[in-house]
């Protein structure tokens, strides 16, 4: 298993590696956004007791959303390199099993992830001082919370995209901003329309920017919400799991593996 | 009873799809060493057989037994010991050789993969595309890094859609004489996916005629324009072909 494992990786970091561009795209977004946004928090830390309170509090939101976005995207994209090089077909008669190819592609996403995040973020401390490190400990467990509901909504992606083929590749792109307004990035949960609360708290996004708040502005670390987006991210994590395989099921029976693609 | 010197039986093999059979009751037998060649019009069902024996494509009724244990049980282990080229198949285009087949042999589990790639590069002559992008490659050069892919687990089954198809005369002809040669040193058995006559007479030892899914005509080449008392197998096919049209009008005519 874990050579089938190591085989897939290698394939993605063998493209990776050949190709400067991807790696320069996966770092460009995070920079940018974190730049302009860096730029914005300056402004406002002119005008805003708030923001002079936590001074990365915006910064740290960017940097921590794209953790969600790149971590969906790595693992759509990984999928799409295979449907976009007509390579699915090569990879589903090999001995390689549909969890397996899931456990691939959710470390290639980690990678893609990392690539894109940590340069962003170190510039971020050169540029305004603003250290998402600074979180300590919960940073780990707000990124991993992230990364698995990224990994999550991947799944969900790239089984639709078996089900329905290519046409549905761009909601690899779009997937993730149906969420970010009830997600509670830039702005607590209370000032949203009681509906949409209780919709923004039944995902991890909302108790994990919450979490990030408490700690930037009041300096305290609240388990509470840690456990909520945990389990929230288990729930997911589960139905991203079996609709990807599910959807393998599907194709398998109605003979789409080889036409995806096409 | 399956035989310890059968590669693939089929039996009773059915596929619908939304009530409508496209495969019906097919059987067949390929044995180690041999070479079985599927024939058929487009839409006659050889793709829709070869997707079920490889586990691409669940059937709907029937039995698929792979080198004596069952595929649908046993798939990925199965599939440890068999490949499968295809020219509507590809490999990533901006791997180089040397990596797409790298990735293939770990994928497959090949122990020694730096030894097999340099037995294949040998082999195939691939050490000057070694570190060429695969999507660079002309159209001869892909054929043999397919067929290098094809062969990077020493397959024990073979399964060759359409092997020859957009490949000039010369390729195609140094394919046929390689994978006949390659059977002879490794005992593979082969089963083909084709529409090119001349090439099913070279490599078959055993031919399936399909036509809407069955099964109409089984044999060695021989044995089937023997009993056609036809040239070629060309014949064969056409012969066959017009038959089907000609009763399809008759039917018809009878409704009308």
């Amino acid at each position: 298993m874990t050579g089938r494992l190591y085989a897939m990786c290698l394939r993605h970091l063998y493209l990776l590696g050949s190709s400067w561009p991807r790696i320069f795209e996966l770092m460009y977004w995070p920079t940018v956004q974190m730049v302009i946004w860096g730029f914005i928090t300056m402004y406002l830390l002119q005008l805003s007791s708030v923001i002079a309170q936590a001074s990365g509090l915006l910064v740290s939101a960017v940097l921590l959303w794209d953790v969600l976005f790149r971590g969906q995207l790595g693992f759509s994209l990984s999928f799409l390199e295979e449907v976009w090089s007509r390579n699915l077909a090569n990879i589903v008669v090999s001995p390689l099993r549909p969890i397996e190819f899931m456990a691939a592609l959710t470390f290639m996403s980690l990678i893609r992830t990392l690539i894109g995040v940590v340069p962003a973020a170190l510039l971020a401390i050169v540029f305004y001082e603003v250290s998402v490190f600074a979180l300590g400990l919960p940073l780990l467990a707000f990124f991993s919370c992230l990364l698995v509901l990224g990994w999550s909504i991947g799944m969900m992606v790239s089984a639709l995209i078996l089900r329905v083929g290519q046409g549905a590749e761009s909601v690899a792109w779009l997937a993730i901003f149906l969420i970010a307004p009830i997600s509670a990035i830039y702005y607590p949960v209370d000032v949203l329309p009681p509906a949409l609360q209780v919709l923004a708290w039944a995902l991890p996004t909302a108790p994990v920017f919450e979490g990030m708040r408490a700690i930037l502005l009041d300096g305290t670390f609240r388990l509470d919400l840690l456990v909520h987006a945990l389990a929230l991210n288990a729930v997911y994590l589960a139905l991203g799991m079996f609709c990807f395989l599910y959807a393998f099921h599907v194709a398998r029976r109605r003979g789409l593996l080889l036409q995806v693609g096409e | 009873m399956p035989q310890h010197d059968e590669a693939i039986r089929v039996q009773a093999l059915n596929k619908h799809f939304n009530g409508v059979a496209v495969v019906k009751d097919v059987s067949f037998t390929l044995h180690r060493g041999e070479t079985l060649a599927l024939l058929g019009a487009n839409g006659a069902g050889k793709t829709t057989t070869i997707s079920m024996l490889l586990g691409l494509l669940l059937p709907t009724s029937g039995t698929i037994t792979v080198l004596g244990e069952d595929m649908l049980r046993h798939r990925y282990r199965l599939l440890q010991r068999m490949n499968f080229s295809s020219p509507y198949v590809d490999l990533p285009r901006r791997l180089s050789v040397r990596q797409n087949l790298m990735f293939f042999a770990r994928l497959y589990g090949c122990p020694k993969p730096k030894a097999r790639l340099e037995e294949l590069a040998q082999d195939l002559d691939l050490a000057p595309l070694w570190r060429k992008s695969t999507g660079k490659l002309s159209s001869g050069q892909k054929t043999r890094v397919s067929l290098a892919k094809a062969l990077i687990n020493a397959p024990e089954i073979l399964l060759l859609d359409e092997p020859t198809a957009s490949l000039d005369p010369d390729t195609a002809d140094w394919l046929r004489g390689y994978l006949q040669d390659y059977q002879r040193r490794s005992g593979t058995a082969i089963l083909l996916a084709s529409h090119n006559m001349s090439e099913v007479e070279r490599l078959a030892h055993q031919v399936r005629i399909m036509r809407a899914g069955e099964i109409v005509e089984s044999g060695t080449p021989r044995a089937l324009l023997d009993r056609h008392g036809r040239a070629n197998l060309e014949q064969v096919f056409l012969d066959i072909a017009r038959n089907q049209r000609q009763a399809d009008r008759t039917v018809e005519e009878a409704l009308s």
